[in-house]
């Protein structure tokens, strides 16, 4: 359970994040949603400690983000950014291998190995796992990368656009997995996404930013409404349900 | 070939090549007098070797990118500049220069001050500014050295005698004292390195990635530059400066080994360096009689790499 307290973050008297006070709940999928600049991604950093900020507090399992040791927060709350800028040859075996070092500091134990295969077997990498990264697709890398968040086994994952230049076939292969996570292993997971559509069919909870206030927030169906993306996006939206799921129309 | 036979084969070659530095034309007549001028040579050069080849490859991998080395960020700049001030203001009879233990610990102090401001510059904005390192580090070197310039014109020539040593790699003046004083130290500092070896894996991934496995990545970044400027202080007052040798063997090492952990590169970067400054120097003295030095080999070799890396824009 993370708890993020009235936070602010100035960058240059230009307020990217204004007294924002909001949950991630376990079990559950957040989505963070807004216009460009609206603060999304500042928002995740600083709710996991890779962004200093000015103003506020976040709370994990009750405890203030500062006053964590690195080592033991890294083991309740995993993080991974949209680019990922690796300058070594992995194959994808050893990149999962790195989310047990806050465990085992990079000696890696029988159980470590255990939790390495089933994060590879979850994620269906068993067959690419000696293959290296560079060697993969978009979307292959972008899941290996996921595998070694989930190998990190940590109560809370944050994801920066998880689906950047991805294809539809891996963009549901990845929100599913993301679902998955949140329902069956019962982890708080938080996604920035910029695919409304996506948003409204994979979230429990929608958190919509604009200006760096939160403009609305809520279950899917209160917040995927015209008026409301309407006043976020400054577009006109039309809104439809199939399947029962709502759709967002807006070209 | 497999990593660790490459190792092997590695060092082979250094000990063959310590083997006859040390060992050609020695009787029983001379053996004292031979020995007691080539170990600290042969020394001096393993130590150098590995100073330069570690402090380059855990500076690399700090900065997350295949091109800076302390040398191209003016370290062996500022270590002549050092030398040049001290002469300058105290003369050249001072105990600063005289006394090399004194000399010595104050070159460290001021180059560890250095690598601390460079830190404090990395981590001053919310993004680390690699670019912005790469650019201020090469100003602040040519800076460097041509203050060092400007006050070596001035001096007189007894003076410019005592700092000459200082200016160019060289393998035949070794201050013997000084061998022996930075043996204990560059073990300290490789046994600390070495420590670390894991959290360096770590590195090779994005930062932000490093800090949500946990690791703390200021203070290593900070341990690793202090760590780095005492490494250069060593092989640079040992044999001075030889500003691409850094580039090449990391590079090279990052070629003959495919593996990323820093367990097997810091060992294998160090034996590569020490085997080609030892089969070089050897090919100088004996193949080309002294007529060049293996600076200028290095750094031509090492120039014409750096410019390839480039044009391959193999930079990360």
């Amino acid at each position: 359970m993370i708890k993020l307290e009235k936070l602010s973050k100035v960058f240059s008297e230009n307020k990217v994040i204004n007294n924002v006070t909001t949950e991630f709940e376990k079990g559950k999928v957040t989505s963070i949603i807004g216009p460009n600049g609206a603060g999304k991604s500042t928002l995740l950093s600083m709710a996991s400690r890779l962004v200093n900020k000015d103003n506020g507090f976040v709370y994990i399992n009750g405890k203030e983000i500062s006053d964590w040791d690195n080592k033991d927060l890294a083991k309740k709350l995993a993080v991974l950014r949209q680019s990922n800028n690796v300058t070594m040859r992995f194959t994808v075996r050893e990149m999962v291998s790195f989310g047990r070092f806050p465990y085992s500091q990079g000696k890696l134990t029988k159980d470590d190995l255990a939790v390495i295969n089933n994060a590879l077997k979850y994620l269906d990498l068993i067959k690419i796992q000696n293959k290296y990264l560079d060697q993969l697709s978009g979307g292959q890398r972008q899941l290996a990368y996921i595998a070694m968040v989930i190998a990190q086994d940590t109560d809370s994952i944050f994801l920066d656009e998880p689906l950047n230049n991805l294809d539809i076939k891996h963009s549901l292969q990845i929100m599913r997995n993301i679902q998955k996570l949140a329902h069956e292993m019962n982890k708080a997971v938080v996604v920035v996404i910029h695919d409304i559509n996506f948003a409204a069919c994979y979230s429990d909870v929608i958190i919509a930013l604009k200006k760096g206030e939160i403009i609305a927030s809520g279950k899917v169906k209160d917040v995927i409404q015209a008026d409301v993306l309407e006043s976020i996006y400054e577009t006109p939206f039309n809104i439809v349900e199939v399947n029962g799921k709502r759709m967002c129309t807006y070209y | 070939m497999r990593d660790n036979s490459k190792l092997i084969v590695l060092l082979i070659i250094s000990f063959i090549f310590i083997g006859l530095f040390i060992g050609l034309g020695l009787t029983a007549d001379n053996y004292q007098y031979f020995l007691s001028r080539r170990i600290p040579k042969v020394l001096a050069i393993v130590l150098a070797g590995i100073a330069i080849a570690q402090s380059s490859l855990a500076f690399q991998t700090i900065t997350n990118n295949r091109i800076l080395t302390p040398s191209i960020m003016g370290f062996d700049s500022l270590y002549l500049l050092i030398q040049v001030i001290i002469v300058v203001a105290f003369g050249r009879f001072s105990a600063l220069i005289l006394n090399d233990y004194i000399n010595f610990a104050l070159s460290v102090v001021i180059m560890m001050g250095f690598s601390l401001l460079l830190f404090a510059f990395y981590f001053r904005g919310e993004k680390q500014n690699l670019i912005g390192l790469l650019l201020l580090g090469v100003i602040l070197g040519q800076l460097f050295s041509n203050v060092s310039s400007f006050f070596i014109m001035l001096m007189d020539p007894n003076n410019f005698a005592v700092v000459q040593s200082n200016m160019f790699a060289s393998f035949n003046n070794i201050n013997v004292d000084l061998v022996y004083l930075s043996t204990p130290l560059l073990i300290l500092v490789v046994l600390d390195l070495y420590r670390m070896h894991r959290q360096l894996d770590v590195f090779w991934l994005d930062k932000d990635n490093a800090i949500s496995l946990g690791v703390d990545v200021q203070k290593v970044t900070m341990r690793v530059l202090v760590l780095s400027a005492t490494l250069i202080a060593i092989s640079t007052a040992l044999i001075g400066p030889i500003m691409f040798f850094g580039l090449l063997v990391t590079n090279l090492t990052r070629e003959l080994f495919s593996t990323y952990q820093h367990k097997v590169l810091l060992i294998a970067c160090s034996l590569l360096s020490i085997a080609a400054l030892l089969s070089g120097e050897w090919i100088v003295e004996n193949l080309f009689n002294f007529s060049t030095t293996l600076s200028i080999v290095i750094n031509f070799i090492g120039g014409v790499y750096f410019l390839s890396m480039l044009l391959r824009n193999k930079v990360n």
